[in-house]
């Protein structure tokens, strides 16, 4: 008995040495614990590494790593936050979480001192998700935009609208010409949605409570999207697909076009060089032939907690970590787009993008963003995915029914009312 | 009442303390504090409208279709897998109780399953049925394109059959328990006077076994009825496959209304209190009284 007694007394004590050497910073050196999802390229952690060593012991950013799905990002970041949390200080924003955080007072507006040099020569609809009620909350630190990927030598022109790219991979067949989307229940769906229905003239909100939704634009729109789902050439796993089952499909050389972002051009260079040979990009495809489509819009910004203890410390660390150079290399190392319009016209841009770097800036400039403004976003977003899922039940010759369920569904969300 | 029984009583009542203390604190405690949640408005994102609003969180859940389409599916899911969890866990039972020989290895063996962590269980299902990585497809008889999880049926089917994969040996584990405490001599009295084999587990087996036949029911059916883990990974809730555990994780943690997802909670409570009372009424006067 008394053996254990001291074993016991043993473990304790190491324990309590061990709990006292842990934050034994006695330098003033802030710790910036950096909450963002495991970008795998390595971009942000060596401009993490370059901006704390260059920060002459101001500060040292520590990755803290979020979920690969940002739906489960948010979750684990607002449970946190929910719990006024003050180990976190730095977070990495999906582009259209500003307007809630901002609104539960969880996000610090960025200070007027550091306002011109991070949004200088910034896309203005890439800024637009960074603000919340005129105000800015967040850094861009890079962008994203989905791009029609295709095959070149399956498809001999590049379709300028979802009918016409439906039409062309009915014309190939079910067994190569597939088309990949994200139709799974989630936000890649809603991603899709908000697209088509912004490049048919319209929006899904005009301000953050009011809907706009024109009901003869919004139709053609749903039936361009029930069209292609219901066809044969839709992915087989349509409505279960997300980013990665749509790039793992192209990738078996199944489908002729994709809508994707643009991490598979360097995911098929390494996974499936023969496809990747044939890859083509162009413009995402629109609902009317002369109308230029809507690309949507994606990416991270940087924002700083508001229970974080190194307010000072985080701003800087920002203002260090969205600098051109290492936007330019987070691009290099992953693919991820820039946010400052002035980076793509650095001839090493073409190294990342051989060949669609402008198709890149083009899509990011006339993107549509999320109605994100709303900080009900995340109500709405589940109210667009209940109307919408499953893509493939949409009737194209009657979208009615799917447009009054949108509908409703949007304002049952805007006046937060009910189960969602 | 002698002076020492009262000293014994209230070292009774000291000893017990701790336990009651702490049962208190971590069940009861949660338990009222989600009720009071559940009478106001309260929503992490809007910290400034907050305020006590009665019994309309409740009125908001109980009119919902979303709401009684979730008890639906979580009924349909409790019945169908506990149905079928109880006629395979009883044919593993006999076979458990009855083998001459490995009997070791055939208890460990059907009991891997359960021993698996249910998320990682709903995982392996999920990638086995996906039509991309699967091998399902692959199957004879199986279409190579089938989507499992692009209808209804066939994501209810996956996650049922999951469920039944995972718990059917907790089932039939509690079944031979209750097997193993029939005493032998009965059955070898049944065979003297020439009773069959479906005679003697009718007239035998089945009615001693009762008190661990609806322990098990019992056990299972609350357990399935809290259904959560495989229809997170599998479908998330698409084609209308929500349990009543999603709904409430979706007001809870996705959209982070405390007072819609407490409502939904003490909903949730009180349907598993409903189905325990049946049970425990339908057991107390299966148990036979006295010796």
């Amino acid at each position: 008995m008394s053996r254990v007694i001291a074993v016991m007394a043993a473990v304790t004590t190491v324990l309590v040495l061990a709990a006292c050497g842990g934050d034994n910073s006695s330098s003033s050196r802030a710790t910036l614990n950096f909450f963002i999802f495991n970008e795998p390229s390595g971009g942000v952690q060596a401009a993490a590494k370059q901006c704390s060593a260059a920060s002459n012991g101001a500060y040292d950013i520590k990755f803290q790593y979020l979920p690969s799905q940002a739906d489960s990002q948010r979750e684990q970041l607002v449970r946190r936050l929910g719990a006024k949390d003050d180990s976190l200080d730095i977070l990495g924003l999906d582009v259209v979480w500003t307007g809630e955080f901002a609104n539960a007072g969880w996000i610090e507006p960025v200070p007027a001192a550091i306002r011109p040099a991070v949004t200088e020569k910034v896309f203005p609809s890439v800024l637009n998700t960074a603000r919340f009620e005129n105000k800015l909350y967040a850094v861009p630190i890079w962008s994203n935009t989905q791009l029609l990927w295709y095959r070149k030598d399956r498809v001999p022109q590049v379709p300028k609208t979802w009918t016409e790219m439906t039409r062309m991979a009915e014309k190939i067949g079910p067994a190569k010409g597939q088309i990949q989307v994200q139709g799974n229940k989630y936000e890649g769906l809603v991603v899709w949605t908000n697209a088509v229905i912004a490049s048919a003239g319209t929006s899904i909100l005009s301000g953050p409570d009011k809907i706009a939704l024109d009901p003869v634009k919004t139709k053609a729109a749903l039936a361009a999207m029930g069209g292609m789902a219901s066809s044969p050439v839709a992915a087989p796993n349509i409505d279960t697909s997300t980013e990665d089952t749509a790039r793992l499909g192209f990738e078996s050389g199944s489908s002729s076009f994709m809508i994707n972002y643009p991490f598979v051009y360097p995911s098929a260079k390494s996974n499936a060089p023969a496809v990747f040979k044939q890859l083509g990009a162009a413009k995402y495809p629109g609902i009317y032939p002369n109308v230029p489509s809507k690309p949507p819009l994606g990416g991270i910004n940087l924002a700083v907690s508001s229970y974080s203890k190194h307010k000072a410390a985080a701003f800087a660390a920002i203002k260090c970590l969205i600098k051109p150079d290492n936007q330019l290399a987070i691009a290099k190392a992953g693919g991820l787009p820039p946010v400052r319009a002035d980076v793509y016209d650095r001839p090493a841009i073409n190294q990342v993008y051989p060949g669609f770097a402008d198709l890149i800036r083009s899509s990011i400039r006339d993107a549509a963003p999320r109605p994100s403004e709303s900080p009900a976003y995340q109500d709405l977003s589940l109210a667009i995915q209940d109307a919408i899922h499953p893509s493939s039940g949409i009737d194209p010759k009657n979208p009615g029914s799917t447009y009054d369920k949108l509908n409703d569904k949007v304002q049952q969300a805007i006046d937060r009312k009910g189960l969602l | 009442m002698t002076d020492k029984t009262r000293a014994e009583r209230k070292l009774g009542f000291m000893l017990c303390a701790p336990a009651v203390i702490m049962m208190l604190l971590v069940t009861a405690y949660p338990i009222l504090y989600a009720f009071i949640l559940s009478l106001q408005k309260k929503d992490l994102r809007f910290p400034d409208e907050s305020g006590f609003v009665g019994l309309s969180n409740y009125v908001t859940v109980l009119g919902s279709s979303l709401w009684w389409q979730a008890v639906f599916n979580t009924a349909f899911i409790t019945v169908v897998s506990v149905a079928i969890e109880l006629a395979i866990g009883m044919v593993i039972a006999i076979i458990m109780h009855r083998a001459i020989f490995g009997r070791g290895a055939v208890r460990t063996s059907v009991l891997i399953p359960y021993g698996i962590v249910t998320v990682v269980a709903a995982f392996a299902w999920f990638y086995a049925f996906d039509p991309g990585s699967g091998f399902v497809n692959h199957l004879p008889f199986i279409a190579d394109d089938k989507a499992w999880f692009g209808g209804r049926f066939s994501s209810f089917a996956v996650i049922i059959m999951a469920e039944i994969w995972k718990t059917t040996p907790f089932m039939a584990l509690l079944l031979l328990a209750g097997l193993a405490t029939i005493d032998e001599s009965l059955y070898e009295a049944a065979r003297v006077d020439g009773a069959s084999a479906w005679q003697r587990f009718t007239r035998i087996t089945l009615p001693l076994l009762k008190p661990a036949l609806l322990v098990a029911l019992l056990f299972r059916t609350l357990d399935a009825f809290r259904v959560f883990d495989s229809i997170f990974i599998m479908t998330k809730g698409a084609q209308n496959t929500e349990s009543v555990s999603i709904v409430g994780y979706q007001q809870l943690l996705s959209r982070l209304n405390l007072g819609l997802g407490s409502a939904v909670s003490v909903l949730i409570f009180v349907l598993v209190l409903m189905i325990a009372t049946a049970f425990v009424k339908g057991f107390g006067t299966a148990v036979p009284k006295g010796n």
